[in-house]
């Protein structure tokens, strides 16, 4: 078989959560960290993300993307115990830690970890898996894959785009299109509502006069060889197209920008429980899977809407793998989260006894003046919306008088006008 | 300029034009293939749903039945020669009531006189162990265990390259419009460049009527039937082990659920007449596929789909294959209406040609260095060993491309120099962006590696030809302007 | 009567604005920050502008530069400002907060690179 390289620490993902990992283990003493990036740059996603936004809660600062990725790409330097290794694709993953990689530069190589941290992020929804009809031509983007196109490539996709889904990459690339020259003509949105920060909706959209139809959706992409036009429908309560009112809008270039999957392949392997709700790994407050010496942090545990947190939530997760490789958390008691009323998801899904807990909660539909519950504690929430998390910490104290579990719900709230 | 002339020209580079020039490239022939499309396979074959059949379907004594059968016994081997992905699988054909079940008895009788081998009925008890997935109120099942599943635009690229390896020779974006008869041929206008043939084999299609009507052949009319297929996230890789069948209607084989040999589940076709030849799928086809489907195997979910597609299938008049030499002229072989057991039977119907063309007065002689294998690359099929050993030899293996399907840029840099020119013929014939991302994140570097290797600008690679050309221009730089104004030409 | 979405946080209260003969009444806000908010956003409405650089030989490899604004530009000088970020061409060497050019579309704001060039720091 191949030869094993035995290491400390090996974290899967170069991008902000993967780089936060390996400083805040690589600084609480971890001594040999291998970073595994299949991409060519480290980074991930921040490079392409040119646009400011960044930063805000975590440096107190507002950056761009790149300048996001650069403070950290500097704070790994300081470690040489960090081996990165970039252009490295990991092949497969067992529950025994073992990890085999493949890269131009070393061909096939199997490490041997005490540790593992999962930092593959996510990746865009297709066309198919939301099965718009029509046929299928070309000049159909996924946001992300356009803003790699133009940002990192500098190309230009077309000349007249419609863009379905208000997600934030969708709303940033509504503006950045607009203002390349290219004709927005819509962003269609599916629910009454937006799913990116609102911040975006007006500085991507309402800047521009792009228009934004909610409730609306692509029910057919015409063309053969290169799109032409696509047919738009309101849709009904249940989300259904009400094809009488069906409309056309030509288009050479249709960017979608419907949702994103944690990339949870590795996990699967590995043998980690998802959360169907996340469709990340189960997590505890030191962010460790439900594998023995596998954590998990970032866009794998649960999509954010800010990199700050994937940061903060990162560095956590590193910490904590190096107090298991010092052999301070074994198996710890701990208790679930259970999800109320309109409450979608909750990170983490298990809350250690004692443990001090940020938790990242996100709410099913948008409402005003509802009571956040969170076991015994109440705190109301002027606003919450599914476009942006909901934050509360769990107080050490308060998991001594929980009953069993945490039950997290909003309460009493009223229908957002 | 003198005009280039071939042995034998075939029209049509599907699965039958395919097959026939692969068979053909046995013998000491200057062979020619013409496809009007960027790619081989890039027309009817692509959407196959990618079937070898065993032959209990077709009516005894057709030339549907015959070839089927033939065809499906020669896969074994052929897959073993050309590396294409083939399973024989084995399919079962089941029964949702016991009246059904009187029905499987009559298929059973069909397939017997057809010739198939090894066909068994089964109860619901036996269908339930051997395919615990199936719907539990089924009453049971015709077993045909000859029956696999192959990836069928890797059949017609792998044919294709074994007959250019073996001195065929091919020319794709190349579209015949016009044939006049000769003393001892055909002179052949095409979109590009005129060429002589002696003898003519009309394996175009959808278009066969119109090539046949070239010759003033009018016998030949030949219309669209629309299938629509839905594909399913490789996570459900287990769900049937068969290609699952309901007992056939008048017109299809109905709607089947379909492990594809590269593991995903794909469930289709529909089977509608159309009028035009468009391409697209349509929410009416989903809802027929799906609640077909799920009446089989319940566990399908919707959430589960990662693409769709849907293709034509070129139906005759008669209602079997039509292969025979123009009534015309003898030199001027008809192969149409191959609708479905096609695939199945195409290297039958390519033996069964060579032996018209024998009999059209052109002689034949086996070459002696005739080489029936064909070299490919496929890492993900390699064992962490062979895979080690690829990636030293050639650090380009290593580096992977698609991430979803495990694709590596040495197999996609092979793919250009196998022939494709496109994205889509890359991805094709690697599966690079067809995995549960669908190209999200290998797209951009596959248009980088295919400008590389062809040596053109990335504003030139198209999807799938002239037209689906993907980028209109660089942000910054002097075709953007150009770009414009070509539109505006246009 | 104007009506805004603050989006200085999640609340994004909606604050309306009428212009009255002794100047605007802002009504809606939830503290001080919304209210400087809509009195810029009336008043002299400004945002950072970000965008590509083309880089000269980076056909291959690095062919864009991330750039920004240094500060918020006035927002009907976005697209002038767009024109000229459109003309320039750098050149390698570039140090991250590096100036790209002085005194954007007379904005009196530098445009400054927002990663390093080459960005070998970024690889392994």
């Amino acid at each position: 078989m191949l030869n094993t390289r035995e290491v400390d620490l090996v974290v899967i993902g170069g991008g902000p959560a993967g780089m936060a990992a390996a400083a805040a283990a690589a600084g609480a003493g971890v001594e040999k960290i291998v970073l595994l990036e299949r991409q060519e740059k480290l980074g991930g996603i921040l490079p392409q993300c040119i646009h400011n936004g960044f930063g805000l809660r975590f440096f107190k600062e507002e950056l761009t993307g790149p300048e996001y990725a650069h403070r950290f790409i500097l704070e790994l330097k300081k470690y040489p115990q960090i081996q990165v290794k970039t252009g490295t694709m990991v092949m497969k993953i067992t529950a025994g830690r073992q990890v085999v990689t493949a890269g131009a530069a070393e061909g096939l190589v199997c490490y041997q970890a005490r540790a593992v941290i999962f930092a593959m992020g996510c990746r865009e929804r297709p066309r198919g898996a939301i099965n718009i009809p029509g046929t299928r031509p070309a000049g159909i983007y996924t946001a992300g894959s356009l803003q790699y196109l133009m940002n990192i490539e500098g190309f230009i996709p077309g000349r007249e785009a419609v863009i379905l889904g208000s997600g934030d990459v969708g709303l940033i690339m509504a503006r950045r299109l607009t203002l390349e020259g290219i004709r927005v003509k819509a962003v269609l949105e599916l629910m009454p509502f937006s799913s990116g920060l609102n911040r975006n909706v007006v500085q991507c959209l309402e800047d521009f006069n792009i228009p934004l139809y909610l409730s609306h959706t692509v029910t057919a992409i015409h063309g053969q060889k290169r799109i032409e036009r696509v047919s738009v429908a309101p849709v009904d309560a249940d989300l259904r197209p009400v094809v009488e009112k069906e409309f056309d809008l030509s288009c050479d270039t249709l960017v979608l920008s419907v949702g994103l999957i944690p990339e949870n392949e590795l996990s699967l392997q590995a043998g980690v429980e998802l959360d169907p709700a996340t469709g990340g790994p189960v997590v505890d407050s030191f962010y460790q899977t439900t594998v023995d010496g596998i954590f998990a942090c970032g866009n794998v545990v649960h999509v954010h809407d800010l990199v700050d947190d994937v940061s903060t939530e990162s560095i956590v997760a590193g910490r904590a793998a190096a107090a298991y490789l010092r052999g301070e958390i074994g198996r710890n008691r701990w208790f679930p989260v259970k999800a109320g009323r309109n409450i979608r998801s909750v990170v983490p899904q298990r809350i250690v006894a004692g443990q001090a807990t940020p938790l990242y909660i996100r709410a099913c539909f948008p409402e005003r003046n509802a009571l956040l519950c969170i076991g015994n504690r109440q705190s109301r929430r002027r606003v919450v919306s599914p476009g942006e998390t909901i934050y509360y910490t769990v107080k050490p104290e308060d998991t001594a008088t929980t009953g069993g579990f945490f039950t997290v719900s909003l309460e009493g709230g009223e229908a957002d006008d | 300029m003198s005009i280039p002339e071939v042995d034998v020209l075939v029209i049509g580079g599907g699965v039958v034009g395919a097959a026939l020039l692969r068979e053909l490239s046995r013998y000491e022939l200057a062979l020619l293939l013409v496809e009007k499309e960027a790619d081989v396979s890039f027309g009817t074959s692509k959407a196959n749903s990618g079937i070898v059949h065993s032959g209990l379907h077709d009516r005894p004594g057709t030339l549907k039945a015959h070839l089927s059968v033939r065809g499906c016994r020669l896969f074994p081997e052929l897959a073993a020669e050309l590396g294409f992905l083939y399973k024989q699988n084995g399919a079962v054909v089941v029964a949702r009531s016991s009246e059904e079940m009187a029905g499987l008895e009559k298929l059973l009788e069909n397939g017997r006189a057809n010739g198939v081998k090894g066909l068994s009925l089964i109860n619901r008890e036996e269908l339930r162990r051997l395919e615990p997935n199936l719907a539990p109120d089924l009453a049971g099942g015709l077993l045909a265990p000859s029956g696999g599943i192959v990836v069928p635009f890797d059949l017609v690229f792998a044919l294709t390259e074994n007959a250019v390896a073996n001195g065929a020779k091919l020319m794709v974006g190349t579209e015949v419009l016009g044939i006049k008869e000769e003393k001892d041929g055909f002179l052949v206008r095409t979109n590009r460049r005129p060429l002589r043939a002696k003898v003519i084999v009309n394996a175009a299609g959808l278009h066969g009527g119109e090539v046949a009507a070239m010759i003033g052949d009018h016998s030949i009319q030949i219309y669209a039937r629309k299938g629509e297929e839905y594909i399913f996230d490789r996570k459900l890789e287990g769900l049937v082990q068969r290609t699952i069948f309901p007992l056939p209607s008048k017109v299809s084989k109905g709607i089947l659920v379909i492990p594809t040999v590269d593991g995903n589940i794909m469930i289709g076709p529909t089977a509608h007449r159309v009028e035009d030849y468009d391409l697209s799928t349509s929410p009416a086809g989903w809802n027929e596929v799906y609640s077909e489907a799920r009446k089989l195997v319940p566990a399908l979910q919707a959430k589960d789909l990662i693409t769709a597609f849907s293709g034509l299938r070129a139906v005759g008049p008669t209602g079997d294959f039509i292969i025979a030499p123009s009534a015309v002229s003898p030199r001027f072989i008809n192969a149409a209406g191959i609708e479905s057991p096609g695939l199945t039977a195409a290297p039958a119907i390519a033996e069964y040609i060579v032996e018209l063309i024998k009999e059209s007065g052109l002689r034949l002689r086996r070459k002696r260095d005739f080489n029936p294998f064909r070299p490919v690359v496929r890492l993900r099929e390699l064992n962490p060993r062979g895979q080690a050993d690829l990636m030293q030899k050639d650090p380009a293996y290593g580096q992977i491309v698609c991430r979803c399907e495990m694709v590596s840029a040495g197999e996609i840099r092979d793919a250009v120099r196998r022939g494709a020119t496109t994205l889509d013929g890359v991805k094709l014939r690697t599966r690079s962006g067809m995995g549960r991302c669908q190209g999200g994140f290998c797209t951009p570097r596959l248009i980088r590696l295919l400008s590389a290797e062809l040596g053109l600008p990335p504003e030139e690679i198209s999807k799938n030809g002239p037209g689906s050309e993907l980028l209109f221009g660089r942000l910054r730089g002097g075709r953007e302007e150009k770009t414009k104004e070509e539109k505006e030409d246009a | 009567m104007t009506e805004l979405t603050c989006i200085l946080c999640p609340l994004g209260c909606r604050i309306r604005v009428e212009r009255e003969e002794d100047g605007l009444k802002i009504t809606g806000y939830d503290c001080p920050r919304g209210l400087a908010y809509a009195r810029e956003e009336m008043t002299a409405p400004k945002r950072i502008l970000t965008a590509v650089v083309k880089v000269a030989g980076g056909e291959s490899g690095e062919s864009m530069l991330p750039v920004k604004t240094k500060t918020a530009i006035p927002k009907e000088k976005i697209f002038p400002a767009m024109e000229e970020i459109k003309a320039i061409t750098v050149f390698p060497p570039v140090k991250i907060g590096q100036v790209i050019k002085e005194n954007l579309a007379g904005t009196g704001v530098p445009l400054v690179a927002t990663a390093p060039l080459p960005d070998d720091d970024y690889r392994s």
